[in-house]
């Protein structure tokens, strides 16, 4: 049964300003259409420059279910390639990562392709002679994806051959990633330490609209924020704070709190909380890396990178980021109710090594498939994913800090933290997206 | 220097050890470890550090409080309906006995099976601990845990392999 594929003013009557059908994260006809209309005309996280560092690396992954494979040229160009053999079809780079020389060789019937997608050789050619192989397809290699931008070694892919220009479709939101970046002496980040992939049971929407949530953490992390706070609080207000404990403190500060964080919307759904301060604002200085910092900009400019502490980051739809700790998650959505989270860390090339272990230790608390503060995340998304299938009331609420004003106006400009106006900004992206009939199949 | 313990004293260490988590007896099982003590279990094949890489747990005995103090709080959603877990140990050899490093060093293949509700998992891998002395007791140094699939995409995985 197609009920919105042909109906765009059925997918219109969705989303009524601060309330949202439930289809939207239970349908899942809904979800190919986000695949074939979303997330195929947005500019979708790949992966960063970083993770192929020499000519002939390779890093696969998928875009809307999509396998695709990053590679780095001999002339150090990245390419993002569908990634299929031209011939049968075959899935061509099957490992995550690797080095495949010169050119990608199917381990079918042994066709070769440049790194940039070009045809090489096909054994046996006189076979094809006559056959009008040049004129076909397959003479057109692995075909390029026909997006691809790298902002600060963030590789970002768009499948559709028409859509925003990258940097019309981020804006001033790509500042989260300069920031970040300019945190490195040098200015640059390298992906390190292993991926964490935890598979979360539950729609993408719900973990890409919790990242700007500041109402959950004082409820939904109560049991480990708030225990970690309890064996803390006979210690005396001076007592050096372990890693963890400084960690884990913020995540149980009150309202007021996370409403003076404020938060930003861009268009086109991207957003991030922490305009004013965020929970990584009072982590120890560490004096050694703050002095390299200034030597490398000047005092001024170090303290304005470093006072920049945001909390997260969403590059809508796939990719969130967190600068100030270095750490960034990447959503892939797998199926309406099922969708793979992977945590990388970066390291800031030329700084110490304490940062990335604050890196490391945040990832591991926060993101792992073993965290306790993703264990309770993870239990109300699925738990979101349960409670909408009862018929009692169709319309989910985020309706906080909306008025009518808003529709007309837009939502662009900065809020206090608590408002639910990110994740309406978003829907608004989503409804643009899936009714607009620009859209390639 | 002799061994640090019988042979039979250090085998009964590690059967005691995972006896005890999956009982949930789970503070008993904290006094085990060393006060420097850490449990371990990387991300990745040949993992170096639990420092600069990342691990799927890399835990001192602040973090393992934190852990288990959670689990006894009524705040813990997650385990709204609890979990529960059951290691299946094949016999612990002794690679070491500690004659020489005052450490020794016991590796235990094992399946361990977490379950909640209607949900069960099993995993399967390899547990070494790394035993010590501190005055009469034997204690954990180090637990290191090398799930089979420490790279793949895991559901929530909320006890103590």
């Amino acid at each position: 049964m197609t009920k919105y594929r042909d109906d765009p003013d059925s997918i219109r009557s969705l989303v009524r300003g601060g309330d949202v059908h439930r289809d939207v994260y239970i349908s899942p006809e809904l979800f190919d259409l986000e695949m074939e209309r979303l997330w195929h005309c947005a500019w979708i996280y790949v992966g960063h420059d970083s993770q192929v560092p020499a000519a002939g690396d390779y890093y696969t992954t998928e875009i809307a279910r999509q396998p695709v494979v990053m590679t780095r040229a001999q002339d150090g160009e990245v390419h993002v390639l569908y990634n299929r053999c031209a011939h049968r079809g075959t899935k061509i780079a099957s490992a995550t990562s690797g080095n495949c020389g010169a050119v990608l060789r199917c381990p079918y019937h042994g066709w070769t392709y440049r790194l940039d997608g070009a045809l090489r050789t096909v054994p046996l050619k006189g076979g094809y002679a006559n056959s009008g192989l040049a004129e076909s397809p397959a003479a057109l290699g692995m075909t390029a994806v026909p997006g691809v931008a790298v902002h600060r070694g963030f590789v970002f892919a768009r499948l559709s051959r028409d859509g925003p220009d990258f940097a019309e479709y981020f804006g001033d939101s790509l500042s989260s990633i300069d920031n970040m970046a300019d945190r490195s002496p040098v200015g640059r980040l390298e992906v390190t330490g292993g991926t964490l992939r935890f598979m979360h049971n539950c729609n993408w929407k719900m973990f890409i609209e919790n990242l700007n949530d500041t109402m959950h953490p004082m409820v939904a992390h109560e049991s480990s924020a708030g225990t970690a706070r309890d064996l803390w609080k006979d210690q005396p207000p001076d007592a050096a704070k372990p890693m963890v404990i400084e960690q884990f403190l913020p995540f149980v500060s009150n309202y007021d709190f996370f409403d003076k964080m404020g938060v930003k919307i861009y268009d086109n759904g991207h957003s991030y909380t922490g305009v004013n301060f965020s929970i990584h604002s009072k982590y120890s200085s560490m004096p050694d890396y703050e002095a390299q910092m200034e030597a490398a900009y000047g005092a001024e400019r170090a303290r304005a990178i470093l006072g920049e502490i945001r909390h997260n980051t969403v590059y809508y739809p796939s990719l969130t980021v967190k600068g100030a700790i270095q750490t960034i998650r990447v959503a892939r959505p797998i199926a309406v109710d099922r969708t793979l989270i992977e945590s990388f860390t970066l390291r800031l090339v030329g700084a110490p090594d304490s940062l990335l272990e604050r890196s490391v230790m945040y990832n591991r608390i926060i993101n792992a498939p073993t965290s306790v503060v993703g264990h309770d995340d993870l239990h109300c998304y699925r738990a979101i994913q349960e409670g909408l299938a009862t018929d009692g009331n169709e319309w989910v609420s985020v309706r906080r800090d909306y008025s009518r004003a808003e529709d007309e106006r837009g939502v662009a400009g900065i809020y206090n933290g608590t408002s639910e106006v990110s994740v309406r900004g978003q829907f608004r992206a989503w409804l643009a997206a899936m009714t607009s009939g620009t859209q390639v199949r | 220097m002799p061994a640090i313990a019988s042979d039979g004293e250090l085998i009964e260490f590690v059967y005691a050890e995972a006896r005890l988590i999956d009982e949930k007896r789970l503070e008993e099982w904290y006094d085990f470890f060393a006060e420097d003590g850490c449990y371990w279990v990387p991300l990745r094949r040949g993992q170096q550090s639990g420092r600069t890489e990342n691990s799927l747990m890399f835990e001192d005995k602040l973090l393992l409080k934190v852990r288990i103090a959670r689990l006894r709080s009524p705040h813990a959603y997650s385990q709204a309906q609890p979990s529960w877990c059951q290691h299946i140990l094949q016999a612990p050899a002794i690679e070491d006995r500690g004659s020489t490093t005052g450490v020794a060093v016991m590796r235990t293949a094992f399946l361990y099976v977490e379950s909640q509700q209607d949900h069960q998992e099993i995993y399967a891998g390899v547990a070494w601990h790394h035993l010590k002395r501190v005055g009469e007791r034997l204690m954990i140094g180090l637990k290191k845990v090398e799930l089979l699939n420490c790279e793949a995409a895991l559901p929530s995985l909320q006890l103590f392999p």
